[in-house]
């Protein structure tokens, strides 16, 4: 072995990268800086507004404590109101997205038009979020409870039959193949073959899903769609910061609650 | 068949609660609640019932989308996804400190139960809520829309990386330990390998959910696109309204599928 | 009475599995098909009840050509015949019994397999079965609480609840140890003898063939290379089947070949890791 062969198959520097690999990932790192600094710019930010922010923030939360105890009573109807457009909301999607789950899985869809239209229903519904369907569904309902419903479901609609779609789609295709072979009808093998595989999977995503419309018909009451977030609104405009500050608890209470009890009931049916 | 026994002709399948009693009171419970919450809605019935002729107006004066005023739609959309990359960059940096903080067995107790706690407080409030808190504080525009976003993306990423360091094999950290390694030094050598492509991922997950979500702080006022959408819908200006529907669908999809490419690119 | 003509099969992907493969099953005699995996046993069991379309020739079943049938029409002749896979292919998270009663789903209407209400005989049959296949007590038990063993157990007599003219059987034992294999054989046969059914067999251990088959079948390359006794089973034929290797012994088992193998990591996933890293 050569002095040179020796120096070449132990180098006495040791990089993990080659200076390729470098450069592109320091170009990567100085892209991602620049993206943010040039939005930060077009954004056109008040910095000026950072300067007293914490004194702006400890106001706040000086001005929402104590919070308004006596508030409670008039919270705990539309609370009351925001759970039930949470629950009904969830089971109408459940009854709608059901069907749709089945069309939009190749496996169990009858042809590559009815596959379009589910996967077509499952995306529209998924782009527009529970709010903006709230928007929609105000102008067409008018203000109320009815109209967070439907948004609710409207948006539900797309995350549930997604998620039993792809549970259609992974089952054990031996299973149905011998369900098929006993001669059994289509609607058979999708009742005998396909659903006991899928049961657990829906439950758990409809729990799920019921946690976080929870969470998504708080504000609902925003765009006129019913629920809490109607007062929250009204106490927020009028700076009512003492009826805030019970409001956001109670939220906070429904929501960590809804969550605890949804994951509870996931880990017994799995 | 060799046994002559007489078998029997009859059977059911055992329920998923063995007790009847226990099945039947389940059930009971469900329905009382629905009917309950039935009940209880208000609904203004002959408003409901003009719906349906109201639907037809409505998307009736939708069509066709109205791409007219593609100014006023674009600076929209470039404002949302502007906001989504600035919210998304500082989520990301902070969310390291206090994703570290957050997990338990990197952070001593209090430290760890003050971050959690952050966590967990601004998790369990819907974003629009804490849009409209920082209206109220900053007043319209996208800065509170950035914040929103801002705070959003902090308490997502902290918590999958607490949780992914939690979930880290001991070994490894115990193997750089035993070499005599500093805090600082553990972090870089047992740590980052470890974490940081299921960071990178979660953050690129993250930019994408803040482009959705971006559509929806505007209507608190919190700038974005949705804003304009807003005020068309108070204007009754549907066929405008829909040209920015489609716009932040297309947005949506744009966002979900270049965070799918990047996100595939890493693994 | 079975009779395949000139079946054919090829898939999408070009590959040629079965090149006009011609046999008759005229007897109540348990036909065991042996060959190399790959030589297209599977696809010609599946062939006959159409789980796989064959692409030309003709499966007569009782004078009923089982490949001109329309889907309606095939549901019906599926009805005549019961299939065992060597995966059982159970409905994992329904009882014991309900997997025995899908056997009847050919028969019963979409409202009883909803109601899971089955007719009286049917049940009675089904708690005969049990019994036959040594699994008494077990109709409430969930499939997926059984052993390898059990499972296949549930899987004939599932297909027996068919009341099937004929029995498809595809590797019945090839997932099960040695002592089971030769027990779910002796059920297989015995049932097939006992009810007179006809039974196509699919297996790769000869050894097993040998001791429960009536007539072998030996196939390579999606062709019959042998058809006859077990006891014709000799060096050279062992050889025209599954080529050159000593057969003295006549212990030949069929290699699984790479299953459950992973895929090594390749290299190039973590250098992009670490590109954009």
């Amino acid at each position: 072995m050569t002095v040179e062969e020796h120096a070449r198959r132990h180098p006495e520097v040791w990089c993990r990268f080659s200076p390729r690999q470098t450069l592109v990932r320091y170009a990567w790192y100085v892209g991602i800086v620049f993206v943010a600094l040039w939005s930060v710019r077009q954004l056109e930010i008040p910095w000026l507004y950072f300067l007293d922010a914490h004194v702006q923030a400890g106001d706040l939360l000086v001005r929402m404590f104590p919070p308004d105890w006596a508030f409670i009573e008039e919270v705990l109807d539309p609370l009351i109101e925001t759970i039930h457009i949470a629950t009904l909301g969830t089971a109408f999607t459940f009854i709608i997205a059901f069907p749709i789950a089945f069309l939009s899985a190749r496996n169990t869809t009858y042809n590559d038009l009815t596959w379009l239209i589910g996967r077509f229903i499952l995306v529209t519904s998924r782009s527009v979020n529970t709010v903006v369907w709230g928007l929609v569904f105000v102008a067409i309902f008018g203000p109320g409870p009815v109209a967070g419903i439907w948004a609710i479901t409207a948006r539900s609609i797309g995350f549930l039959g997604k998620l039993i779609a792809e549970a259609i789609e992974e089952v054990d295709v031996g299973t149905v193949e011998a369900i098929e072979a006993t001669g059994a009808s289509r609607l058979q093998v999708l009742w005998i073959g396909v659903l006991p595989q899928v049961l657990p999977i829906i439950w758990g995503t409809v729990i799920y899903r019921w946690d976080i419309n929870i969470r998504e018909s708080t504000v609902l009451g925003f765009v006129g769609a019913g629920g809490i977030g109607i007062i929250l609104y009204s106490s927020i405009n009028l700076f009512a910061w003492r009826e805030v500050g019970i409001i956001l608890i109670s939220i906070f209470v429904v929501v960590v609650f809804s969550e605890f009890v949804s994951a509870a009931v996931r880990q017994r049916i799995t | 068949m060799s046994s002559p026994a007489v078998y029997p002709t009859a059977w059911k399948p055992p329920g998923l609660i063995g007790n009847p009693a226990a099945r039947r009171g389940l059930v009971a419970l469900v329905v009382l609640y629905l009917l309950w919450s039935f009940g209880t809605i208000e609904v203004d019935w002959p408003r409901v019932g003009r719906g349906f002729p109201r639907a037809a107006d409505l998307f009736s004066r939708m069509f066709p989308p109205d791409f007219s005023r593609w100014e006023l739609l674009l600076k929209g959309v470039g404002e949302s996804v502007q906001m989504a990359l600035v919210a998304s960059f500082f989520g990301m940096a902070l969310a390291v400190p206090v994703g570290l903080c957050a997990a338990r067995n990197l952070a001593p107790r209090p430290v760890y139960l003050l971050a959690r706690g952050i966590i967990v407080i601004t998790r369990t409030l819907h974003e629009v809520i804490v849009a409209i808190i920082f209206v109220k504080v900053f007043g319209f525009g996208p800065l509170a829309g950035v914040l929103t976003l801002f705070v959003a993306s902090l308490s997502f990423i902290a918590k999958m990386l607490a949780e992914d360091i939690e979930n880290m094999p001991p070994g490894s950290l115990e193997a750089i330990r035993a070499t005599g390694a500093s805090f600082p030094k553990l972090l870089v050598y047992a740590i980052t390998p470890q974490i940081l492509p299921r960071y990178l991922g979660v953050s690129i997950y993250r930019l994408d959910a803040n482009i959705r979500h971006s559509t929806v702080v505007g209507i608190v006022g919190a700038g974005g696109i949705g804003q304009v959408l807003q005020a068309s819908f108070n204007r009754y200006d549907y066929d405008f309204s829909l040209a920015i529907l489609i716009s932040i669908v297309a947005l949506v999809f744009i966002g979900e599928f270049f965070s799918a490419w990047i996100r595939g690119r890493l693994r | 009475m079975l009779t395949i003509t000139d079946l054919f099969k090829r898939y999408p992907t070009g590959q040629r599995a079965l090149n006009g493969v011609s046999l008759t099953v005229d007897l109540p005699q348990v036909v065991a098909i042996i060959g190399p995996s790959g030589a297209g046993k599977s696809t010609l069991i599946r062939c006959v009840n159409r789980l796989v379309e064959p692409t030309s020739g003709s499966v007569v079943l009782d004078g009923t050509d089982i490949t001109k049938l329309s889907r309606r029409e095939l549901r019906r002749a599926r009805r005549r015949m019961g299939m065992i896979f060597q995966e059982y292919n159970l409905v994992e998270r329904l009882t014991v019994m309900e997997n025995l009663l899908s056997g009847r789903l050919g028969y019963v209407g979409f409202w009883r397999t909803y109601r899971r209400r089955y007719p009286p005989e049917d049940i009675r049959m089904a708690y005969g079965l049990l019994d036959r296949v040594g699994l008494t007590g077990y109709e409430n038990t969930r499939a997926d609480a059984l052993s390898g063993g059990e499972r296949q157990r549930v899987g004939i007599a599932r297909a027996l609840m068919q009341q099937p003219e004929l029995l498809l059987v595809d590797e019945p034992t090839a997932s099960l140890d040695p002592k089971t294999s030769r027990q779910i054989m002796r059920i297989i046969v015995g049932l097939a003898q006992e009810r007179g059914t006809p039974a196509l067999l699919n297996i790769h251990d000869v050894v097993l063939a040998q001791s429960f088959a009536d007539r072998v079948i030996g196939l390579r390359a999606g062709k019959v290379v042998f058809d006859g006794a077990p006891n014709g089973l000799d060096e050279k034929v062992l050889t025209e089947i599954y080529g050159e290797e000593d057969w003295s012994t006549t212990v030949a088992r069929g290699e699984d070949e790479d299953e459950g193998r992973k895929p090594p990591r390749r290299r190039g996933d973590m250098e992009s890791e670490a590109a954009v890293g």
